[in-house]
């Protein structure tokens, strides 16, 4: 909203899960945004479990693109792990929302491969269905993807593969060499 | 009620003695006219309507839609967009049209727009202007002081004037605070005090307060609608040659503690008094702080006069028996002082 106050044209790009969607900060957004034309796109990544709740048990209704249509602004659902189309379907909704078409909602439908966090194992989540999204695992697919259309070669993906966990091993590295905080500036920052 | 706080009639400029609302609308122009950053926002705020208490009315004839903006029923939805529009720059001021209706909006307060800076140094320079404060019989969700939550939320500063004077330099301030500041406005005060207000920039220091009658067998310490009870008992305590010093808080986080002890320590029995519910609040860390810091001072225990513990009742009696009022103050002042 202050990029529209301003009349900059610039956008705003939000993801929340689909735990997220039961929230009553979900509608109010959902509904000012389409209200005011906001330069907004949502991306509800839908990895079908909200910590441990199935989606099953988090709402009669699970098709969230189609809760776009309630607030008056367009709402799709797309196979999240399809990067290709992800790329084009944000990039039409930005162009939209820059041009003053304001908001849309996307819906990405994937998969939470490992726990809600590093504690949890996950063991509530039937093996079958991790089988499914293992063998639509967008990294795998795409990989594959680029190989056959010829747009990337098995040594320029591997180099790639190397620079990220490089890149990765000494941000880990440079974060465990720093000291930690001193004690005394316990209050700094509360206040700007 | 006309209290000029240190102006004699003589030298007030014509024009200048204002109603404690006119002093809000007047400081919420003046910071909309010097910064275009700063905006409203609310529910009922624009058009010829201006708010449910009319303190906007006019602001969007003068400054337009994009800056004067109706919303739909959804505090936590419309705190959420303030707190994101202050993150890029703009100074939102909200009317929460009733302060009860705040806590609809509590998580985005306390838990992003309060920790913002601390988590990863993003400024949120807000104002909630929240009308606050019963005792005109407008019952259990029109009436409430719910200041002491917000009290307790790290990164917020909270401020409460009791006269016009303050209630447009507090409101100056806090929009050019860089941070989320919660701005209780005591709604009996808005049409029934009048005093001085400078014109043009007039900025009241957040974490100053300010003694507001002084005297040497009694402190009260108070804000807010009570600042005007308190005024009352002393009145009638005078008739009686019992001198009260009256501390008015103004702003309630930071606490002005060095205002706190010292205006303890002058008279050594100390009454703090707020409209909100005695139990956890804010007189009970004015109360503590005492303690803490000035107990050889002491000739006697700090009492805490406050709201009783109850919903706010709708019913006259009822309400007159849930608030504290002059005559309440007055007696426990009695009782303290022959402690």
């Amino acid at each position: 909203m202050a990029f529209r106050y301003r009349a900059e044209p610039r956008v705003a790009l939000t993801f929340v899960g689909d735990g997220s969607t039961s929230s009553g900060a979900f509608h109010e957004t959902l509904n000012m945004a389409a209200l005011w034309k906001a330069p907004f796109v949502l991306v509800v990544e839908n990895n079908q479990y909200a910590y441990s709740t199935p989606l099953s048990q988090q709402t009669a209704n699970p098709d969230f693109a189609a809760r776009a249509a309630a607030y008056g602004m367009p709402g799709v659902r797309i196979d999240g792990n399809d990067v290709l189309l992800v790329h084009e379907t944000v990039s039409e909704a930005i162009a939209r929302a820059r041009e003053g078409g304001g908001p849309t909602l996307i819906e990405a439908e994937t998969m939470r491969m490992l726990g809600h966090a590093i504690h949890d194992g996950a063991e509530y989540v039937p093996a079958e269905l991790l089988a499914h999204w293992e063998a639509r695992d967008p990294v795998t697919t795409h990989r594959a993807r680029l190989l056959e259309s010829g747009a990337a070669t098995e040594e320029q993906l591997a180099s790639i593969d190397a620079q990220a966990k490089d890149r990765i091993a000494r941000a880990v590295k440079t974060a465990e060499a720093a000291p930690m905080p001193d004690p005394t500036q316990l209050e700094h920052g509360v206040y700007a | 009620m006309s209290e000029n706080f240190g102006f004699s009639e003589a030298t007030i400029p014509e024009g200048r003695i204002l109603t404690y609302l006119e002093a809000i609308a007047e400081a919420i122009a003046h910071e909309m006219e010097r910064d275009s950053n700063v905006l409203v926002l609310g529910e009922d705020v624009a058009g010829s309507f201006g708010g449910a208490f009319k303190v906007t009315r006019g602001l969007e004839g003068r400054f337009g839609p994009n800056r004067v903006m109706n919303t739909p029923i959804a505090e936590l939805g419309f705190t959420g967009m303030a707190t994101g529009m202050a993150l890029m720059g703009l100074r939102p001021i909200i009317e929460m049209q009733f302060a009860d209706f705040i806590s609809s909006a509590f998580d985005s307060i306390v838990q992003f727009a309060a920790t913002t800076h601390y988590r990863w140094g993003g400024a949120v320079p807000w104002v909630i202007r929240a009308p606050s404060d019963g005792g005109i019989r407008s019952g259990p969700f029109h009436s409430q002081n719910p200041e002491a939550w917000f009290v307790h939320t790290p990164g917020l500063k909270v401020v409460a004037p009791s006269n016009p004077a303050d209630a447009k330099g507090l409101l100056a301030a806090a929009v050019r605070d860089d941070n989320p500041v919660v701005y209780f406005e005591a709604k009996p005060l808005y049409r029934s005090i009048t005093g001085y207000v400078p014109e043009g920039d007039h900025v009241v220091e957040i974490g100053t307060a300010q003694v507001v009658r002084d005297g040497r067998h009694l402190t009260i310490i108070t804000y807010g609608s009570q600042v005007h009870q308190a005024q009352e008992a002393a009145t009638a305590l005078a008739l009686d040659g019992i001198e009260t010093l009256i501390l008015d808080l103004r702003t309630l986080k930071p606490l002005d503690v060095d205002a706190i002890i010292e205006s303890a320590t002058a008279t050594g029995k100390v009454i703090v008094v707020h409209a909100a519910n005695r139990l956890a609040g804010v007189g009970a860390e004015v109360a503590a702080l005492i303690a803490e810091m000035a107990f050889e001072y002491l000739d006697g225990p700090v009492v805490r006069i406050g709201a009783a513990d109850t919903p706010v009742p709708f019913s006259p009696p009822l309400e007159d028996a849930h608030r504290p009022n002059a005559a309440k103050i007055e007696a426990a002042a009695r009782k303290l002082v022959a402690f």
